[in-house]
């Protein structure tokens, strides 16, 4: 196993080992976000309070050997869509801008007996409506290798938090493509796991069917730690699987095989199109060599329903969204406008003033497309196609053990340009949402930078439940990557402790 | 002379189910409790709450279903019916639209000296709402979520009740069944049973259907009578008149006797229904099925039959105590004791629906321990009670749950046998109304109930009266000759 300075698992390690105090790993990773944030803006809120209580708790846990997780004293962020019981979580919607939940999301919950410390909770588009987290009520957040760049969205803040070295791992949401292209934009490692693996209980809903709650890291094998703590089947989540499968996943992670013999790799023609930009198809190609090296077998192969993925991800998504953003009305909590006759004056002036752009664009969609007489020309068209295309992948995954493609066609765009054209943003996501549409793991890792210095990111794409082969893969990829260094902020929340 | 009309209704009816908790998180179900003291972040409608399926609430949806004859969709889905309104907290309501757990069945009602059958369309499962408190005083709006999460089911008749009576017969059908199933209290007053009506008028012989109304708000059996024979009146009027009847929702109201237009079909909602996707599909095992086809109770009717042929019972007592179940179980369990049919039921048609009626209690919520019953069964027939004694102790047991012989011993009820006593009482009586002893020796009988009466009240109603009746005789024999 190789020595990882930088990241999660090995101060973790030296938490454990009692060499660095969980206090110091807290005032490191404060004492980066004080000199990042500035700059970035990752964090919508900072939990110093509640950070250092839980310091000393842990340390105390550690001592007495109740905390002995690999994540045990270990500093986190996490998306602000997911509930903190007693901690702000706003969706970065000014709707609710003051909500404090009575209640901790699952998934937060099991980090928290794990022993991860809260730091903060990270900046992101409205209600996971957006790819650059510009559609946040509470402004942008830069890309960290290029502050003229957006991080990606909806995890904008987290991959920022990461990529800026504030904290090791965060803890994202996908719907489609929310953890994998904006780790792709800023240069870290992001999975989605198999639908059903990570309770969604507590994270507020965008589109129910299709988010999946997901590590973000600076390597593989602390994103394996996390899933393997998030992932435990939830009696609050009906849609929640048993993943004890994935028990170990995080020492079989941490080693890449000699051989990939055997391993069978597909690559969708379609996703090597064109419209991609060149160093994204070269980094793609690069890793399916790198594979091949290791003795997998890699072949191009179509897959035909690429071309209605979008318009198939977009129907399904606004019409959930469009009946869970309901609850948002300013009668039991959030924004209530401040002058109103009657109730459904209350509705509509809240509704207007507690929602932002993109995230009304996305309700009226969802509207129409429930509406009667446009239920089965659009919502129920869509249903078809996703049963479509989830055939398609099914054929595939009978030939492949993963499949290889870009995670977005770009690197990073400027801040400012993606919300012109909303339709030209929806477009970017074409190689992220049909992995969602199907409920398949998605994982995105940096595969180097292009002549801007902005991160270029691969995704590799397995069946449901098929995490490890993922895992497999990317440790191969990760020691097989022209330069891993480059990818990560050169100082961040390890350096000068614990040495 | 005008034309004959006939009513075609059909109904909607809520039946709110008694499981212990909601049908989508854990609360507890239970009634009047304080303002949202019984409420979580699931039925409170907090962000990112999911709700989780009570099986329960399935197995009773699958009980009633069996019941009603219908054919049982083993995979069944739940979706969401989406409009705004304070009291329902995700502004949707799960519900199920398009595949309902029972459909396609049938419920037959007493009609004449027959019966008939109504079929039924579909029965599906679904949350209540909470409920508003509006606050005139402080102008405000209260919301209290109790309620919200509380299981329902819907049953969807088809159009086939012709009369108010057959709409009765139909509703209290539901009833006993829902409540020999043990699903639901069905309520009226409390709301855990709702009826929503659909009526339309057409012509005697016409086989085409009218435009129909929806009517809401029908909060008892009497608002449902009246609200259905005032609606046909309104729609026959229009149709003499030449104008058309307006497919619309109307709402009733209570204390005006009338029901007004709530909105016409035009401005009808458009709930955007789609299957909610917090819920994967139900599967019902086929062991279910047979389970709860096997497990299904005695009904009223065939109870009713039994008491008469096993207990020799007369028909009307015999419907009138299988009626609701809590009276035919306390009268099964203490016939199994008391060997005495017909003792048995009369103090449970005659006393029972009179204390019911009188005190404004519910028939469904009334309970004797049948071990008391039986004593005092057996107190009246050794004569230790007489009835006026036995309708006091009978009330004690029935309103407060008292134990009859300590009852009696309190309040000092039991018969008194002391014939001296009761020989120099009669002696008093006689001295003291010499002109009704007169009287009598006159020959009118009329005064011995009088002086009975007298006896009676002196010995403050613990005296047997066959006893003083005798005495009586005998004495007023003494004074004749």
């Amino acid at each position: 196993m190789t020595e990882r300075k930088q990241s999660a698992l090995s101060l973790g390690e030296k938490i454990r080992r009692q060499e660095i105090r969980v206090k110091e790993a807290v005032d490191a990773a404060y004492q980066k976000i004080s000199e990042s944030e500035p700059q970035i803006h990752a964090f919508l809120t900072l939990t110093e309070e509640y950070a250092y209580r839980r310091a000393e708790e842990v340390q105390k846990g550690i001592q007495e050997g109740r905390y002995t997780g690999p994540l045990a004293g270990v500093p986190i962020a996490v998306k602000d869509n997911i509930c903190t019981a007693g901690i702000r979580t706003t969706c970065a919607s000014k709707m609710l801008g003051d909500f404090v939940p009575p209640y901790s999301a699952t998934a937060f919950s099991l980090l928290e007996e794990a022993g991860a410390i809260l730091v903060g909770k990270t900046n992101m588009d409205e209600f996971a409506m957006g790819s650059t987290t510009e559609t946040s009520a509470f402004g942008v957040t830069r890309n960290p290798h290029n502050p003229e760049h957006v991080p990606g969205g909806s995890s904008g803040g987290s991959c920022a938090a990461v990529a800026a070295g504030e904290t090791f791992l965060a803890v994202g949401s996908d719907t489609g493509g929310s953890i994998r292209q904006p780790s792709s934009y800023c240069g870290v490692t992001g999975l989605k796991p198999t639908y059903g693996t990570v309770s969604r209980s507590g994270l507020i809903a965008y589109a129910s069917s299709l988010d999946q709650i997901g590590p973000i890291g600076t390597n593989i094998a602390d994103c394996a730690a996390m899933l393997e703590i998030l992932a435990k089947q939830d009696a609050a989540d009906s849609t929640s699987m048993d993943r004890s499968d994935l028990v170990g996943i995080t020492q079989a992670a941490a080693r890449a095989d000699e051989s990939l013999k055997g391993f069978r790799v597909g690559i969708p023609q379609e996703y090597l199109s064109s419209q991609i930009q060149p160093q994204v198809r070269d980094a793609v190609e690069a890793a399916a060599k790198a594979l091949a090296e290791r003795g997998a077998e890699v072949e191009i192969f179509s897959l035909s329903m690429t071309d209605y993925v979008i318009p198939t991800y977009y129907l399904i998504a606004c019409a959930e969204a469009s009946s869970n953003l309901e609850r948002f009305d300013g009668v039991k909590y959030g924004y209530r406008a401040a002058a109103y006759k009657g109730l459904h004056e209350m509705y509509k002036k809240s509704r207007s003033e507690g929602f932002g752009e993109e995230v009304k664009r996305r309700i009226m969609l969802g509207t129409f497309v429930l509406s009667s007489g446009y239920y089965d020309a659009y919502y129920l068209k869509a249903l078809r196609a996703k049963a479509l295309l989830k055939k398609e992948f099914d054929e595939a995954f009978a030939k492949y053990d993963i499949l290889i493609g870009p995670a977005a066609p770009t690197t990073a765009p400027k801040i400012g340009t993606s919300l012109q054209d909303p339709i030209l943003m929806y477009l970017s996501d074409i190689y992220t949402v049909a992995v969602n549409l199907a409920g398949l793991p998605g994982l995105s890792m940096p595969w180097g930078k292009d002549e801007n210095g902005l991160p270029v990111g691969i995704q590799l794409i397995g069946d449901c439940f098929q995490e490890r082969k993922l895992f497999r893969a990317a440790a191969c990829l990760e020691e097989d990557r022209p330069s891993a260094k480059n990818t990560v902020s050169e100082k961040s929340a390890c350096d000068g402790i614990g040495r | 002379m005008g034309k004959q009309y006939e009513t075609v209704i059909g109904l909607e009816v809520h039946i709110e189910l008694s499981t212990k908790t909601k049908i989508f998180c854990g609360c507890a179900t239970t009634f009047g409790k304080g303002a949202n003291t019984q409420i979580c972040p699931v039925c409170a409608g907090m962000p990112g709450a999911l709700p989780v399926l009570n099986r329960q609430v399935v197995r009773y949806a699958l009980a009633m279903g069996l019941a009603l004859n219908c054919h049982v969709n083993q995979l069944c889905k739940f979706d969401r019916k989406n409009y705004f309104y304070p009291d329902n907290p995700q502004n949707y309501q799960i519900s199920q639209l398009y595949l309902p757990i029972c459909q396609d069945g049938y419920l037959e009602i007493p009609a004449g000296a027959g019966t008939k059958k109504v079929r039924i369309h579909e029965l599906h499962m679904e949350e209540d709402a909470g409920k508003l408190i509006h606050d005139e005083w402080a102008d405000c709006s209260l919301a209290d979520f109790n309620r919200s999460g509380v299981p329902l089911i819907e049953i969807v008749s088809e159009p086939d009740m012709r009369s108010a009576d057959e709409v009765i017969a139909y509703l209290e059908q539901l009833r006993k069944i829902a409540q020999y199933l043990g699903i639901s209290d069905c309520r009226l007053q409390e709301g855990s049973m709702r009826a929503d009506v659909n009526l339309s008028v057409r012509e005697v012989g016409s086989s085409v259907f009218g435009t129909r109304t929806e009517m809401k708000n029908l909060n008892s059996f009497k608002a449902i009578m009246h609200a259905i024979e005032g609606e046909r009146e309104r729609q026959i009027e229009l149709l003499e008149e030449g104008k058309a009847i307006i497919q619309e929702t109307r709402r009733w109201d209570d204390n005006k006797e009338s029901s007004r237009s709530m909105r016409s079909k035009e401005d009808a909602k458009d709930y955007r229904y789609f299957p909610d996707p917090d819920l994967p599909p139900v599967h019902i095992p086929d062991a279910w099925i047979t389970e709860l086809r096997e497990k299904q109770p005695e009904f009223a009717e065939h109870r009713a039959s039994r008491y008469q042929a096993e207990f020799g019972l007369s028909e009307s007592d015999a419907r009138q105590i299988t009626e609701y179940k809590n009276l035919a179980d306390i009268f099964e369990k203490t016939v199994k004791l008391s060997g005495n049919a017909r003792k048995t039921a009369n103090w449970l048609t005659g006393e029972t629906f009179r204390l019911a009626r009188e005190k404004g209690i519910a028939l469904e919520s009334v309970s004797i321990i049948p071990k008391d019953f039986l004593t005092f069964l057996g107190e009246v027939e050794n004569g230790n009670l007489n009835n006026q004694a036995a309708k006091k102790v009978f009330e004690a047991m029935l309103l407060e749950g008292c134990e009859p012989l300590a009852y009696m011993q309190e309040h000092q009820l039991k018969t008194v046998r002391d014939t001296g006593l009761l020989e120099k009482t009669v002696q008093d009586v006689l001295a003291q109304n010499p002109k009704a002893v007169e009287e009598f020796s006159q020959g009118k009988e009329k005064v011995f109930g009088f002086l009975v009466g007298n006896v009676m009240r002196q010995m403050r109603g613990k005296a047997a009266p066959d006893e003083v009746g005798k005495m009586l005789r005998e004495k007023l024999a003494e004074l004749a000759k």
